[in-house]
């Protein structure tokens, strides 16, 4: 049985968290030096960005986003927020606030865009006009309007809040279907093209509760409560599973996950230039697409078209698919 | 002495519990993953092994986020 009262590994001072992966237990102090120091491991050895680069941080008001901002800015990298207004009722509003507290407080430059005032629909309301999860139209708006504000404001690069858990979830999901296109195309940067702007994800080396830690070490107010839209998807479900493997074998998520990258992508490569195809640009936007008009804009046409839609409608609808 | 607040998230709630444990005993005790949490005790984030008491309030934190 531990000790109660456990020391820092590094310090001997008294702990705030116990990492098992680490096998360790560290101060306030040391723990945030471990983030830095991971965050940093990541930005070098995928060659994610330099310093100077301009760098577009998609901020949701949540753990993750607001963890990764503060990271990058406490490294002394330039990096401006991009907050999207989803529309998702109480939690949207919520959420908005958040990300403006943290940009006001640290005088970081917030863009902000709403669905609904800028594009005529909301995610409730996409989800019900194309009869398909609430994730899809958002994750296809999200991506659409993270792209354009990021060409059209002149950044080198897009950074997200994906952390351990999330890769480790996606790369769980598909490899239970052997998904191998998107297998293929699971990496921590996605380089520039086509249109499409650079890509990256400096949290791969922090699990979750490690970023959540950060913030709260950092007195990061965020938004703690789940997206209503979110409950009984496959990704929490998957996430769950994986928290089950860890707490019986400590490191098994980042072993999964950066083996993965290190051992398994590498052999992926041929199947990455297969998956490229050619593509033009959108006739409503300009924006790059396969097709005569992107897939965004259809969303447009669809949701813009359908009655507005409230959350409580929506909500628990596909949980258990 | 009051009993420990113990307060949970998603969906927001309150418990009150009585008596001297470790926060892992007590994660255990809620059937809560070590993993997908974090214990914050009169506002302090705390360890696995830490000691928690009457009088003491506790926040358990998820950390688990849906989207991907």
């Amino acid at each position: 049985m531990v000790a109660s009262g456990s020391k820092c590994r590094v310090c001997r001072g008294p702990a705030i968290i116990d990492l098992p992966r680490h096998n360790a237990n560290f101060c306030a102090e040391h723990f945030l030096e471990l983030c830095r120091r991971q965050v940093t491991k990541a930005i070098e050895h995928f060659a994610m960005f330099e310093p100077g680069d301009r760098i577009l941080v998609a901020v949701s008001g949540g753990k993750d986003s607001l963890a990764v901002w503060d990271l990058l800015i406490d490294l002394g990298y330039q990096a401006d927020g991009l907050y999207i207004g989803l529309g998702i009722g109480d939690y949207s509003e919520a959420s908005a606030v958040y990300a403006r507290e943290f940009a006001t407080a640290r005088g970081l430059r917030l863009v902000e865009v709403s669905l609904r005032e800028e594009y005529g629909y909301d995610i409730p309301t996409a989800s019900r006009a194309t009869r398909r999860v609430p994730s899809s139209s958002c994750g296809l708006s999200k991506r659409h309007l993270i792209d354009k504000a990021a060409i059209d404001g002149g950044y080198d690069v897009v950074v997200t809040g994906h952390n351990l858990d999330d890769e480790a979830a996606v790369l769980f999901g598909n490899k239970l279907r052997w998904e191998i296109e998107y297998l293929a195309r699971q990496l921590p940067v996605l380089p520039a093209r086509d249109g499409f702007p650079r890509k990256v994800k400096p949290l791969v080396r922090l699990t979750e509760r490690e970023t959540a830690a950060w913030c709260v070490v950092r007195g990061i107010d965020y938004l703690v409560e789940e997206c209503p839209m979110a409950a009984g998807n496959k990704h929490l479900a998957y996430k769950a599973a994986l928290n089950a493997i860890e707490a019986d074998s400590p490191g098994s998520k980042a072993s999964f996950y950066l083996n993965f990258i290190e051992r398994m992508a590498p052999l992926l490569a041929a199947e990455r230039a297969v998956g490229v195809e050619s593509v033009g640009t959108c006739r409503e936007c300009g924006a790059p697409t396969t097709g005569e008009v992107c897939a965004f804009c259809r969303l447009v046409e669809k949701a813009g078209a359908h009655e507005r839609v409230p959350v409580e409608l929506v909500v628990g609808r596909w949980g258990k698919r | 002495m009051n009993p420990m607040k113990v307060l949970l998230r998603n969906p927001r709630r309150e418990l009150e519990v009585s008596g001297h444990r470790r926060v892992n005993s007590l994660l255990d005790e809620l059937a809560l993953n070590r993993e997908s949490h974090l214990v914050i005790r009169n506002g302090t984030l705390v360890p696995g092994d830490a000691d928690i008491a009457d009088d003491d309030t506790v926040e358990i934190r998820p950390v688990i986020s849906g989207g991907s």
